[in-house]
């Protein structure tokens, strides 16, 4: 198991489930939801938390500008 | 055991929304990669602390509402005019950042005249080229810059060039002339190339700081709706097929 030390925020109303943000992830911690926001999307969520090491990667590629990243400084 | 919410807070803040941006939802498909580039400009312009004296001129095609998504003026242009426009504001207000974002419909078929001599005058200011190879906002129909074998809802069996023509390589066209003073292509498929975007794009705004000419960021991206692929296998077709005719890289560089 991973050490936490990154989180996502995903403001899941604007996001549009395009799943980039899966794909760019180099730790698989990111995955679409079942659910759908209140457009129909399935957005995106923290699925592997324990494995987030706040990369950025996929706030940088996310079209939408809906993913925030935190990282503990060491 | 550490929990996630006591990550999340402000002091660790490394990645968020730059204010530049709007909070309006933008209009665009899942996984356009306007998006991204709108992001990336936003940043550029945040970080080099130009949002007051920026001037955007924006086209007609997809990216027409980009006055709603980032907060700096923004000059709406007739189809393809763009550059021409641009010349007009950056050579009465010398001082302002003037660049245009324009669609490959925009500034390749349309606005190819308006481009091409506002390079060659070499006029001072950054053109943001976004080359999808397809007329998106219209519903897919084949652009000058389709590439041989793509399918679009105007050549549904893939552009041939006996009937068609041959695809138009912009950059390499403008590369050749002496106005300009920095020609490149890049993607944003990837974080590393969306970082390497955002460093041409401030090379760019530097260079026009410095009235070296005109700069040209062509940036190759998807159309996931016009070519009828999920934003995932739209990025993997590009990779396979874009990137071996539209080279990323350096064009020019002086």
């Amino acid at each position: 198991m991973g050490k936490i030390r990154g989180a996502i925020v995903v403001d899941t109303a604007k996001c549009k489930g395009c799943s980039l943000c899966v794909e760019a992830c180099p730790t698989k911690v990111i995955e679409l939801s079942r659910e759908v926001n209140a457009k129909g999307f399935h957005f995106a969520y923290m699925a592997q938390p324990q494995e987030c090491t706040g990369c950025t990667n996929c706030a940088t590629v996310c079209p939408d500008s809906c993913i925030t990243v935190y990282r503990l400084k060491p | 055991m550490l929990e996630i919410n006591d990550i999340i807070k402000p002091e660790n803040l490394v990645y968020g929304k730059t204010p530049v941006l709007t909070d309006s939802v933008m209009h665009y498909c899942p996984g356009c990669s306007h998006g991204v580039v709108h992001k990336i400009l936003a940043q550029v312009i945040e970080e080099m602390g130009i949002q007051e004296q920026t001037i955007g001129v924006a086209p007609v095609g997809c990216a027409v509402f980009a006055y709603n998504y980032i907060d700096i003026d923004w000059h709406e242009a007739a189809h393809g005019r763009a550059p021409a426009v641009a010349t007009g504001i950056k050579r009465l207000l010398p001082e302002k950042m003037v660049f245009t974002y324009q669609g490959d419909g925009d500034l390749a078929a349309i606005g190819t005249a308006e481009t091409i001599h506002a390079c060659n005058r070499g006029e001072n200011i950054v053109i943001i080229f976004i080359n999808n190879g397809i007329y998106g906002m219209t519903g897919g129909q084949m652009a000058p810059t389709t590439i041989e074998g793509m399918p679009a809802s105007t050549c549904p069996f893939g552009r041939t060039p006996e009937r068609d023509g041959y695809p138009l390589k912009m950059s390499e066209i403008l590369a050749t002339l002496p106005g300009t003073c920095y020609v490149t292509r890049q993607a944003v498929h990837t974080a590393a190339h969306v970082r390497k975007t955002k460093k041409a794009l401030v090379k760019a705004f530097e260079n026009q700081k410095m009235r070296k000419g005109t700069s040209i960021v062509e940036v190759v991206s998807t159309c996931s709706s016009g070519w009828k692929m999920t934003p995932v296998n739209a990025n993997k077709w590009m990779v396979d097929n874009m990137f071996p005719f539209y080279k990323l890289g350096d064009l020019k560089n002086e």
